[in-house]
C-alpha cells in the first residue's frame, strides 16, 4: 500500500529502458511491455509504483495487423488514475504470454477467460481450464475470425431486413449441423464431456491415513448448478476433509452468451439494452459504465441535469441492491422469507420510479450517449423525494432493528473470517467486500466519475472483515447512498437532458476507453476499443461479480461446507453478470 | 440480556403484523375500498403503503405509468371513410437501430418508375426476438412506430407480426399515451404551420 512513486505521470520507459515503450498510437495510453519481461515489469508496477489492484486483464484481437493484445489496468488503492500496460504477441499459434497469477492472483479467472475466448496461453498459470465455454468446445470465439451458428454478418445492422425484408427465422435460413463446427473425429451421440474429469484433477484430492491406520478419503461435494443458495446456475466442486473445505473449484458459464462478441456485432448505441442484462439487478448502474466509456471515447460533455439524474438512478439503483443483498443473504442462512419479503417492498417502490422513467422495472435502457432518454415527470420526482427523504431511512433503520443485533444472526456471522485487507487487494476484490476488509476503496471516491465529487458522503468501511462486517458495510452504504440522493435531488438543476442531439448512429473516434463505476457489487467496467467504424472493435466487460469469485477458493479453504453458502451470498454475485 | 436482539427483531415482525389490521380496519371505517380498486393499488404503491403490499394480478393491476413500454406497434391516422393512413414510410430506421434486429421491412416501390414510395409493403416484428428496448419508437422521425401497454401476448405459436396485426389507430396511441401524444400532436401542428407560412410567403418573394 506504500506508494513510493507518489506523482501521477510513472515513467516505466526509464525505468526499463528496451523493455517498455510508450504507447504512440493516437487514442491509445499506457506502456508496451516486452513480452519476456513482463513478470518483472508488473513485480516493479506493484512493488515500486505502488499499483497494487489490478482490475481488469482482457486481449484484444488485432485481426488486420496480425497482433494479439493483452491489456492490464492496474490501480492503486490508495486512489488515482491507473495505469495500463500491455503486450503484444504475434498472432500465430501458440500464443503464448507469461502469467501474471504470481504477483496478481485475481488475474487467475480472467487469464482463463482470455484463453477460452481469445486462446492465449498464459505460460506458468497453474490450472489453465476453459472457464466459460465448456471443454472440447472447438475455436476460441472472441476471435474476429470465429464466427458463431446463426452467423449473419459481421456487424449490425444487417442487410437483409430493409429494403427487401422478408422474414425470415434464423433457424430456418441455418438449420442444426450447417454452421456448427466439431472437432475432427467427433461424434456427438458417443461423446462423453471430459471436463469434469479435468475439473476434479484440478482439485486437490489425497488419502489421509490417521494413527489408528484408517485411511479417509477426501469426498467432493458439488454445490449447484441447480442449487437454491447459489443465486442462479453457479457450481462449486468442492472437497472436503469431514465439513471443512480443502479444496474448491467454481465452475460458471451455464449461463453464458458471449456477450462481448454480441457487443462487437451491434452499434455503438445497440449495446445500451444489452447492458441492462448484464447484472439484472442494477441495469441503471451498468447502463451508466458503458455510456461514460464510450462518452470517453466521443470526447463529447453530459448535460448538466442528466449528471444529477444518472447519480439519482445510480444510487436507487444501489440501495435496492442492498436490500435485496440483505434479504437474500438471511434467506440463505435461513431466515426464509421476511427478511427478504421486507426488502422486496421497498425494491419495488424504487422499481415503479425506474419504470415511470424509462419506461421497464428492469430493463431500463434509460441512459444515452451525453445524457438520458427522457426527464423526469415532476411527480416522479415528487415520489423519489418520499422516498429518499421519508420512506428509505425509516425502512432501513426498520431492517437494522430487525436484524442487526438478533443473537441468533450475530452468532452465525460474527467471527466468520472473510477476507482480510492483504488478501482482498491481491485477489482484486473491490466493493463492499473490500471495503468490509479494511480497505476504504471506492471509485466514487478514489477515481471519481460523472459528478461524485460535488456530493458529501463517507465511504462506507468496516475492519473485521468478517461475515457480519459485510453485512454491516450495505447498511452503511444505503446510509450514504441516502445522503447522496438527498442532494442530487436538492440540487438538481433544471436544463437539457442531453448534451447531444438524439442520433440513432453515433461517431466514434478510434481509441480505446476504460470506463469504471463503482457499482453496487463492486468495480463495472468496460472497456472498449474503436477503430472508427460504428460498431466497437471490441467490447469487453469487467463484471464485478466475475472477477470477486476469483478469491472464493482462497476464502472458502478452511471453512465449513456449512459457511460456505454464507460466504458466497456475502460476494453477492449474479449470474447475468458472472457468465455474461 | 442475551435475547434483546431477537426481541427487537420481533418487535418489528409483531408492529408489521398488526398494521396489515389496522390498515384495513382504517380504510373500512372511512368507507373506502382498499382492495379490487384502482385507489387501493395506488396506495399500495406510494410511501404510504403499509400492510398488505401484494397486487392480486390479474384481479388487481398495477397502474401501469404512461412511459411504460411493452412490443412495438405501427400507429395509422383514420382517414375520410376509414381509410388506414399509414404514418410509416419504410425509411429502414427502426430496423437500423433495433439492437435484436427483429425487424423487417419490404419497401415499396412504384410499380411504373420503380422509385421507392413512403409506404411499407411489408412489415415484420418477430416479438419472440424483440428485447422490448423502446429504440425504434424513440428514433423513429415519423412518430410512426410506438411502444405498446398491452403486455399479455402469450401464445401457443410463434408470435411474428405482420403489418396487418401491428397496426393500430391513432386514437389507441393517444388513449395509451395521452401526454406523448399530446406534444407530437403539437410539435406537428407547428410544423405544419411553418411550413404553411414558408409557402405562403414564398410567392411574394
Amino acid at each position: 500500500m506504500t506508494a513510493t512513486a507518489s506523482t501521477q505521470t510513472v515513467d516505466l520507459v526509464a525505468r526499463f529502458p528496451g523493455i517498455v515503450t510508450a504507447e504512440t498510437r493516437p487514442g491509445y495510453s499506457g506502456f508496451i511491455v516486452e513480452k519476456d519481461k513482463l513478470v518483472e515489469v508488473a513485480t516493479a508496477i506493484r512493488d515500486e509504483f505502488g499499483y497494487d489492484l489490478l482490475t481488469a486483464v482482457t486481449a484484444v484481437d488485432y485481426l488486420p495487423e496480425g497482433k494479439m493484445e493483452v491489456v492490464y489496468h492496474a490501480y492503486k488503492t490508495t486512489g488515482g488514475p491507473g495505469l495500463v500496460f500491455r503486450v503484444q504477441v504475434p498472432r500465430v499459434d501458440p500464443i503464448e504470454v507469461p502469467s501474471l497469477i504470481n504477483v496478481y492472483p485475481g488475474a487467475d479467472l480472467q487469464e482463463r477467460e482470455a484463453w477460452d475466448l481469445m486462446g492465449i496461453r498464459f505460460t506458468g498459470h497453474p490450472d489453465l481450464r476453459r472457464i466459460l465455454m465448456w471443454e472440447g468446445f472447438e475455436g476460441h470465439p472472441l476471435r474476429k475470425d470465429w464466427k458463431e451458428p446463426f452467423y449473419e454478418e459481421d456487424a449490425k445492422p444487417f442487410k437483409s431486413r430493409w429494403p427487401e425484408g422478408r422474414h425470415v427465422s434464423a433457424e430456418d435460413r441455418n438449420p442444426y449441423k450447417d454452421n456448427l463446427k466439431f472437432p475432427e473425429n467427433f461424434d456427438p451421440e458417443k461423446w462423453i464431456p471430459d471436463n469434469d474429469n479435468m475439473l476434479y484433477q484440478s482439485l486437490k484430492r489425497y488419502t489421509v491415513k490417521n494413527e489408528n491406520g484408517l485411511e479417509t478419503d477426501h469426498i467432493v461435494v458439488n454445490m449447484g448448478p441447480q442449487h437454491p443458495s447459489t443465486h442462479g446456475v453457479f457450481r462449486a466442486a468442492i472437497t472436503l476433509e469431514g465439513e471443512t473445505i480443502v479444496g474448491l473449484k467454481p465452475v460458471v458459464g451455464y449461463l453464458h452468451r458471449n456477450h462481448d462478441k454480441i457487443g462487437e456485432r451491434n452499434t455503438f448505441l445497440q449495446n445500451m439494452p444489452y447492458t441492462d442484462r448484464l447484472d439484472y439487478f442494477n441495469s441503471m448502474s451498468n447502463n451508466l459504465a458503458y455510456a461514460i466509456t464510450v462518452e470517453k471515447l466521443m470526447g463529447i460533455p453530459v448535460a448538466e441535469r442528466a449528471e444529477y439524474i444518472r447519480v439519482i438512478m445510480a444510487e436507487l439503483s444501489r440501495i435496492q441492491n442492498h436490500l435485496v443483498f440483505i434479504g437474500m443473504l438471511l434467506n440463505d442462512l435461513g431466515a426464509m422469507y421476511t427478511p427478504a419479503l421486507y426488502a422486496f417492498e421497498e425494491r419495488e417502490l424504487i422499481l415503479d420510479v425506474f419504470e415511470a422513467v424509462s419506461g421497464a422495472r428492469m430493463m431500463c435502457n434509460y441512459l444515452r450517449f451525453g445524457g438520458v432518454v427522457r426527464d423526469i415527470p415532476p411527480y416522479v420526482m415528487q415520489k423519489i423525494k418520499d422516498l429518499v427523504f421519508d420512506r428509505l431511512p425509516a425502512k432501513t433503520d426498520e431492517m437494522d432493528r430487525l436484524l442487526t443485533e438478533n443473537e441468533v444472526l450475530v452468532a452465525r456471522l460474527k467471527g466468520v473470517p472473510v477476507i482480510d485487507a492483504e488478501n482482498a487487494i491481491k485477489y482484486s476484490v473491490t466493493g463492499p467486500v473490500l471495503r468490509a476488509a479494511g480497505v476504504p476503496y471506492d471509485i466514487r471516491r478514489a477515481d471519481p466519475y460523472s459528478i461524485y465529487d460535488r456530493f458529501d458522503f463517507d465511504v462506507a468501511v468496516r475492519y473485521n472483515g468478517d461475515l457480519y462486517d459485510n453485512y454491516l458495510i450495505r447498511l452503511d452504504e444505503i446510509r450514504q447512498s441516502l445522503r447522496i440522493l438527498q442532494q442530487a435531488v436538492k440540487q438538481i438543476p433544471d436544463g437539457p437532458i442531453n448534451s447531444q442531439k438524439p442520433q440513432y448512429q453515433v461517431r466514434v473516434p478510434a481509441g480505446e476507453a476504460y470506463g469504471r463505476i463503482e457499482s453496487p457489487k463492486g468495480e463495472l467496467a468496460f472497456y472498449v476499443v474503436s477503430n472508427g467504424k460504428p460498431n466497437p472493435w471490441r467490447y469487453h466487460v469487467r463484471p464485478a461479480s466475475f472477477v470477486n469469485i476469483t478469491c472464493l477458493e482462497k476464502i472458502c479453504i478452511g471453512a465449513k461446507i456449512a459457511d460456505f453458502v454464507a460466504l458466497l451470498g456475502v460476494l453477492d454475485i449474479v449470474m447475468g453478470e458472472l457468465d455474461r | 440480556m442475551y435475547g434483546k436482539g431477537i426481541l427487537k427483531g420481533l418487535g418489528v415482525t409483531w408492529k408489521r403484523f398488526w398494521n396489515t389490521y389496522l390498515e384495513d380496519i382504517s380504510w373500512l371505517l372511512s368507507g373506502k375500498k382498499r382492495y379490487f380498486t384502482e385507489e387501493g393499488v395506488k396506495h399500495r404503491a406510494s410511501k404510504h403503503a403499509r400492510g398488505i403490499f401484494t397486487v392480486q394480478y390479474p384481479e388487481e393491476r398495477l397502474i401501469l405509468p404512461e412511459e411504460f413500454r411493452y412490443v412495438p406497434f405501427l400507429v395509422y391516422d383514420e382517414g375520410e371513410g376509414g381509410k388506414k393512413e399509414v404514418r410509416c414510410t419504410s425509411c429502414g430506421i427502426c430496423a437500423k437501430v433495433c439492437p435484436p434486429q427483429c425487424i423487417w421491412i419490404v419497401r415499396s416501390n412504384d410499380p411504373n418508375t420503380g422509385r421507392p414510395i413512403p409506404e411499407p409493403t411489408e412489415f415484420y416484428i418477430d416479438m419472440d426476438i424483440c428485447m422490448n428496448c423502446g429504440f425504434c419508437a424513440e428514433y423513429c422521425p415519423f412518430d410512426a412506430i410506438k411502444m405498446d401497454h398491452d403486455f399479455e401476448i402469450a401464445s401457443y405459436g410463434r408470435n411474428v407480426y405482420n403489418l396487418e396485426k401491428l397496426l393500430k389507430p391513432a386514437s389507441y396511441y393517444a388513449s395509451i399515451r395521452p401526454e406523448n401524444y399530446a406534444r407530437e400532436e403539437e410539435a406537428r401542428k407547428a410544423k405544419e404551420a411553418a411550413k404553411a407560412a414558408k409557402t405562403a410567403a414564398k410567392p411574394a418573394a
